[in-house]
Formats: structure tokens, C-alpha cells, sequence
């Protein structure tokens, strides 16, 4: 047996395709069946693709690295649920390039925080986090609120998530730009085309407290306050069988 | 005779090659950089810029002086020089991106700067993580690798001026991934933060990386493909495997900096998962165990303790790990099925782990004499028993009972940093304090009292850093899930932060120990270059009479 060995350890290309073959093995029989197993992501109603100005808030989120201390994933055990409310679903980020999980919580969890807590609270936590929480260790954001938000690509963003799967219609990406500057818009009313094409759950309103500017700060606690508010679990069945997995 | 002669002044190809290769690079960087309305990706476009235009302007002197001929019959030592020099560069610059974001944690109030968003904890944080995982360890890797492929094959390195490449097109990836965190340039993946336009760089560089180490091999003058090279070449393919998929994403706009990940949600986590484990388990576990496999051998001058074990290990190491990678999601909403399963192999993977360990430790029979007057040696063996540690840690960690407390809290943060500090950075060191005074012909080091000094600094540190992340780690998980008789919870998040203070404290201590460590390695680095030369007439032929070091048996 171990003179047969001697095959890998004389030939580079058998020992390359040896490698190539046994370090295939595990991801294919792991990652490929999410991919085609329907149980994998539960079916529930209200998950929408994000709106132009949470999409640009998230990519915000992304862009500071906010995963490295803030997890968006609420496990199954009493004191979580407790803590920041239902588990999270396969389904609340199946529309989430990248998924924004995390791993590390320096910071609580992010999954749930959309209408925990006030606009105005969200502006002077991210402006100076010490002035309302002394004893947090985050870092300051001030600068969101004095940077106007760069949404010269968004329909181009908008065109390429649908590429990638996100089910995002002709209408919500022609109308990106529109749809972005009325989400902010605190008159724009409930009939605006906004909300005619993601629904009436949407808010419509000035989030960072000035608005003369459409700010990045806009846009990140755009994306903050709709986190985790999608689903509606007083009608979500958690015990239904097929939604077990 | 003539012949000879005119081949002599023709520039060689694989220069040449190189040459239109850099000078097309610039072109295409000048044209993105015109014409993009994206501002991160022309500013990315002016680093790319300048360093092909200063790649070609050196290339056209060097093709001048007629300096890019191979000597065959001599090893190519320079690219590992640079390489050792890179290496250090990068320990002490990832180490002090290390210390300063474990200041901001324990001070925020002194260590944030509100006016300077590219100061922040979010984005150091992959700064940090990248400069020691990819630079340092990256750099490590890739000198000792070149410099074992060529001992054990007794052949010079394949492809002439691209293992410069490989060297040169490594630290632009550096730079580029690095400014681009600072500037807000990231895919928030961990470990693979870097936007598509750097993988793809990445991807250009490691297939060089492959084919100069896979070239090498084929020009050897050894029947046998040493055992170290079986780990180095897993490392290669198995990274290029992982950064492809993991990295799949289609960009907003050929000109611009953004892109969005192929993957979603679920399938999402489990890929970056895949990838991520693997980057440990390949980068920083496979890798370094090629280095182990040579340099504790070499250092101690006895034979690698079993041959048997070395290829059961192997195998059954690299097999297992691929599948380790949901632990990292137990209890979310990934199929338990996977879960279970991601579970299973990590408990499995403690065996093939300590074998390494094992067979790394015992070859020091005979010689154990060496932990006492070689602080080399002693440094390489500590390096071994972390790896143990870590890797017998790792599958604790990873039960789901286990995980449900030691998930999101500071104990995965020290379990990293035993692995990382404890086996990467004591192996690399120690490879290093070898190489150093082999490569620049030096009969010993400047000063053996300074790696003392090393060697105990830095492990006084390590200490301090895990057991403060145990103790905060472990705390944390209790007090999320304490509660009071009354039946609520007990603590506020923000408690938890608080109660943290002190460990945090401690934490930025060792990790500041741990390097100075690092600069007084890099001070005896330095003496021990500058010391007068050893009188040698032959400086590193290709084929010694003797084999480096016999086949592992």
C-alpha cells in the first residue's frame, strides 16, 4: 500500500489531480444541494427586494465594514429571541448579496433594530455613539451626515442585483433615481410611485432630520429601520412542518 | 561560439514576455483610469497605473543592462530575499493595525478621530486581517516556498523574471486591497474583502505563483517530490479553488469599483464559509505545515519522524477540512442538515491535526537537547504545540452546544489568535531566523540573546491575549444568556460591553508585546545582514553534491 504512494510522490500531475479530487469532494456534497433542495428557504410572504435608498443604505453598511462587530442573524435560543426578537429565516436574506450575517458580536445584533429606535436616536447614535450609550466602544459616523449620497449608479446597481437574481422589475429600475429621492420626500404621500411598486408598507419620510440634504445618513438608517420588519410573524406559522428544516 | 554569443545578448523571452505584459498592464490602467466616473475605482486606477509605469521603466533598464539571464546552475536566492524583507515589512505593519484597533476597543474615546472615517474600527479591521493573513503570512509563504521548492528539487526556480513577478504582482495585490479598505473598497467578505478588479489581479498572479512552483518541480533533479511540497502545492491549487468561487460577483460597471456577490442569503454564508475555514485550513494550516516540514528537519538535523504518518495526515487533512465550514453557522438559518454534518468532520479533523503535530514534534527525537540552546528551534516547537492547541480547540469549538456559547463573542477572536500569532507567526519567525543567515551567506544570526528576548516577549503576549479572550469571551456568552430569578434577562448588551473593559485592555497589551517582539526580530534581522560574509566561494549552486535533505523515510 504505501509503495503505491510512490505514484503522487514521483509524478507532479497525479499528485495535482489527486489534490484537485479529494478537496472537491466536501464542498460539492455540502454547498450544491442549497442550491436545488426547495426546503432550504422557508416560503413566507412580505420579503421585498430593498428599495433604491435602503439598497444604497445597505451598500453603506457594507462599505464601513459594519459586519465585523454587528451580526444579522438571531438564533433560535431563548435568550436571543428574547434579547432582539424572532429567529431570523433563511428567507429574510435571500435577497441579500453578500449576506451580511456576520460573526462576531462587539456590537448587538442588527437583525431586528428596524423601528426599535427612534430616526432622531439612530442620527445622534452614529454621529457621536458616546453621547447616548457611555460606555459603547463604536466608532463615530459623523461624516455620514455631511456626505451627500453618491446615487449616480443606482439604476445601474438596481440592473445588475437582478442579474445576480434579485427579482427587481423594469419599472423599479428605470424609475431608481425618482424612486430614491421621493423615498425621502416626508410629502410625497400614499400614492406615490414609490409605494405603488414596493408596497404600502414603505416609509416615506426625511430620516437624517435635515431636509434640505439627501445625506448617506439618509440612506443607512433608510436601510436600518426596514431590517428585520419585512415579515409579519404574528401570522409566520414557526411549528408548520414545512417550515421546518 | 558565435552562436553562444548572440544568444547571450538576446534579451530572454520570459523577460520579454513580462515586459509586453507590464506595458499592456499600464495601457489598459491608463484607459480605465481616463475614462471612469467612479472615484474609488480611478483612484485604484492611479495606484495600477504607477506601478506598471514604474514596472515597465525598470524592466526597460533591466533589459538593457542585460541582467535578466537565469543561471542555471545557481539558485534564485534574490526573490526570497526580498521576499524575507517583505515579510517583516508586512508582521510589523499587520501587528500594529492589530494593536491600534484593540486600542479603539479598549479607549474609543481617545483611539476614533470623527473627521477621519478611514481611521475607523470597520475598516482597520479587515486592514488588519488582511495585512497579517495576506501580507505576512502570504509573503511567508510564498519566500519559503521558493526557497523549499528549490532545495528539494535541487533546481533553479522555473520562468526566469516571473517569480519577480509573482513577488512584485503579490504586494500590488497587498497595496490595492489595503488602500481600497481604507477608502471604503470592500465586498464585506471576510478574508475576501477585496473588490472584483483586485481578484482578479489575485488570479493573474497566483496561476504565475502555480506554474513557477509546478515548473520548478518538473525540472527537478530529485525522483522524489519532497514531502513539504506536497503541502505547498495543496496550498496553491486548493486557495485558487476557494478565491474563484468564493469571489464569484458581477461588477456594477466594467468601470467601477462595486460589484455584487453571485450568491444570496443561505447559499451566500455557506460559500463565504467554505472559503473561509478553508482559508485556515489551507493559507494558514497547509502552508505553514509545508514550512514545518522543512525548516524543523533542517534546523534540528534529523530525518522527519514518520513518512507514513506524513502521507495519512496529509490526505486525510486535506480531505476533511473542505468540509469544516459550517460550523461557523450552527444555529442559524442554515440546514441543520449541513450544520450536523460541518459538525461531524471538524471533530474528525482533531486526528489529522495532531498528526502533523505529532510527526513536527517527534522529529525532534534525538535532539531534544536543541529546545534548550537553539531559541530557533524552541520558538518552531512552541509553534507546533499551538498548533495542537489551536487545532484541538477548534473542533471544541465547533459542537454545537459548545458554539451556542462561544459563537459572536471574544472566544473565536482568541481561539484565531492562538492559531494565528501562537502556530502562523512562531513557524514563520522561525523559518525566517533559518533563512536570514542562509541567504545572505552569514555563519549564524547577529544575536542569539535578541531571539531570547523574542521568543519570550512574544510569548508572555500570546498568553496574555488568549487567556484575556477566553475570560472575556466566556463572560460575555454567560451574561447574554444570564437571567434573573425573576425570569428576564440580566443584562443589558451594553453591560456586557462594559464588563469587558478590562480583558480588552490586557488584550492590547499582549498583542503590543507580540510586537515588539517583531521589531527587535526585524533589528537582529538587520545586524545579521549587515555582519561581515562568510568566506565561501560557492554561493548556493543549483546541484550540491549532496541533497539538501534526504526523502523523508
Amino acid at each position: 500500500m504505501w509503495k503505491a504512494h510512490a505514484k503522487f510522490e514521483r509524478h507532479s500531475f497525479v499528485l495535482l489531480i489527486g489534490i484537485i479530487l479529494v478537496v472537491s469532494i466536501g464542498g460539492l456534497v455540502e454547498i450544491s444541494p442549497l442550491f436545488y433542495l426547495e426546503s432550504t428557504i422557508e416560503k413566507v410572504d412580505g420579503v421585498r427586494p430593498y428599495t433604491p435608498l435602503e439598497q444604497a443604505g445597505r451598500d453603506i453598511y457594507v462599505r464601513e465594514g459594519c459586519y465585523g462587530c454587528h451580526s444579522q442573524m438571531i438564533r433560535p435560543l431563548r435568550d436571543e429571541v428574547e434579547r432582539y426578537g424572532h429567529y431570523s429565516l433563511a428567507a429574510e436574506s435571500m435577497y441579500d448579496h453578500p449576506f451580511q450575517w456576520g460573526s462576531k458580536r462587539t456590537g448587538p445584533d442588527l437583525a431586528r433594530v428596524g423601528g426599535k429606535y427612534s430616526d432622531s436616536w439612530h442620527v445622534q447614535h452614529l454621529t457621536d455613539p458616546r453621547s447616548v450609550v457611555p460606555e459603547s466602544n463604536m466608532p463615530p459616523y459623523k461624516f455620514l451626515a455631511e456626505t451627500d449620497l453618491d446615487y449616480r449608479a443606482i439604476e445601474q446597481r438596481l440592473a445588475t442585483l437582478k442579474v445576480v437574481g434579485v427579482p427587481y422589475s423594469k419599472a423599479e429600475i428605470t424609475n431608481a433615481k425618482a424612486d430614491l429621492e421621493t423615498q425621502v420626500d416626508a410629502f410625497a404621500g400614499e400614492k406615490s410611485g414609490l409605494k405603488t411598486r414596493y408596497g404600502t408598507k414603505v416609509q416615506q419620510r426625511d430620516y437624517d432630520g435635515d431636509p434640505q440634504r439627501l445625506t448617506e445618513m439618509d440612506a443607512l438608517i433608510a436601510y436600518l429601520q426596514v431590517l428585520g420588519t419585512m415579515v409579519d410573524f404574528r401570522t409566520y406559522k414557526a411549528e408548520d412542518p414545512r417550515n421546518l428544516r | 561560439m558565435t552562436q553562444a554569443i548572440a544568444r547571450r545578448d538576446e534579451a530572454p523571452l520570459d523577460a520579454v514576455a513580462l515586459y509586453t505584459f507590464t506595458g499592456l498592464a499600464a495601457f489598459a490602467a491608463l484607459l480605465a483610469t481616463a475614462f471612469t466616473k467612479d472615484p474609488s475605482f480611478r483612484f485604484h486606477g492611479y495606484v495600477m497605473l504607477t506601478a506598471f509605469i514604474v514596472a515597465f521603466l525598470a524592466l526597460t533598464a533591466a533589459l538593457g543592462s542585460n541582467r535578466l539571464r537565469s543561471d542555471q546552475t545557481r539558485y534564485a536566492d534574490g526573490v526570497i530575499r526580498a521576499g524575507v524583507i517583505a515579510t517583516m515589512f508586512w508582521a510589523i505593519a499587520g501587528l500594529a493595525a492589530g494593536a491600534l484597533i484593540a486600542s479603539q476597543l479598549s479607549w474609543p474615546r481617545i483611539f476614533y478621530f470623527p473627521d477621519a472615517p478611514w481611521l475607523n474600527f470597520g475598516r482597520l479591521r479587515p486592514l488588519h486581517t488582511s495585512a497579517v493573513i495576506f501580507a505576512f503570512g502570504g509573503n511567508a509563504l510564498i519566500a519559503t516556498s521558493f526557497y523549499v521548492v528549490q532545495r528539494t528539487c535541487r533546481a533553479r526556480l522555473a520562468g526566469g523574471v516571473w517569480p519577480w513577478f509573482v513577488f512584485w504582482g503579490y504586494q500590488l495585490f497587498i497595496v490595492l486591497a489595503a488602500t481600497g479598505y481604507m477608502a471604503g473598497i470592500t465586498q464585506s467578505r471576510e478574508y475576501a474583502e477585496p473588490e472584483w478588479y483586485v481578484d482578479i489581479w489575485l488570479t493573474i498572479v497566483w496561476v504565475a505563483y502555480l506554474l513557477v512552483f509546478l515548473g520548478t518541480i518538473w525540472k527537478r533533479k530529485e525522483p522524489h517530490i519532497y514531502v513539504a511540497n506536497w503541502f505547498y502545492l495543496a496550498f496553491i491549487v486548493t486557495i485558487a479553488i476557494l478565491h474563484l468561487i468564493n469571489n464569484a460577483a458581477v461588477p456594477v460597471g466594467l468601470l467601477e469599483a462595486k460589484s455584487y456577490s453571485a450568491f444570496s442569503g443561505v447559499q451566500d454564508a455557506l460559500v463565504q464559509w467554505w472559503y473561509g475555514h478553508n482559508a485556515v485550513g489551507f493559507f494558514l494550516t497547509a502552508g505553514f505545515l509545508g514550512m514545518m516540514y522543512y525548516f524543523v528537519p533542517k534546523r534540528v538535523d534529523r530525518p522527519v519522524y514518520s513518512y507514513r504518518l506524513s502521507i495519512v495526515h496529509f490526505w486525510s487533512l486535506i480531505f476533511i477540512y473542505i468540509w469544516a465550514g459550517p460550523h461557523h453557522l450552527h444555529y442559524t438559518a442554515l440546514p441543520q442538515w449541513a450544520q450536523t454534518l460541518g459538525m461531524t468532520f471538524s471533530i474528525m479533523l482533531w486526528m489529522p491535526s495532531w498528526g502533523g503535530m505529532i510527526n513536527g514534534l517527534m522529529t525532534l527525537s534525538g535532539a531534544w537537547d536543541k529546545l534548550r540552546t537553539d531559541p530557533v528551534v524552541r520558538m518552531m516547537v512552541v509553534a507546533i504545540a499551538f498548533y495542537g492547541m489551536a487545532t484541538f480547540e477548534g473542533p471544541l469549538m465547533s459542537i454545537r452546544a459548545v458554539n451556542a456559547l462561544s459563537h459572536y463573542t471574544d472566544w473565536t477572536i482568541g481561539h484565531v489568535h492562538s492559531g494565528a500569532l501562537g502556530w502562523v507567526g512562531f513557524i514563520s519567525f522561525g523559518a525566517i531566523y533559518c533563512m536570514v543567515p542562509w541567504l545572505w551567506k552569514k555563519d549564524r544570526l547577529y544575536s542569539n540573546q535578541l531571539v531570547e528576548w523574542h521568543f519570550w516577549i512574544a510569548t508572555t503576549g500570546i498568553l496574555l491575549y488568549i487567556a484575556a479572550m477566553w475570560v472575556s469571551g466566556i463572560m460575555e456568552g454567560l451574561m447574554w444568556r444570564e437571567y434573573t430569578p425573576q425570569g428576564y434577562l440580566a443584562n443589558a448588551f451594553v453591560e456586557t460591553v462594559a464588563a469587558k473593559h478590562i480583558e480588552n485592555v490586557i488584550r492590547t497589551v499582549g498583542g503590543l508585546m507580540y510586537l515588539s517582539g517583531a521589531v527587535i526580530m526585524a533589528y537582529n534581522l538587520w545586524r545579521t545582514v549587515r555582519l561581515p560574509g562568510v568566506v565561501s566561494t560557492t554561493s548556493s549552486p543549483a546541484a550540491p553534491p549532496m541533497p539538501a535533505l534526504a526523502a523523508a523515510e
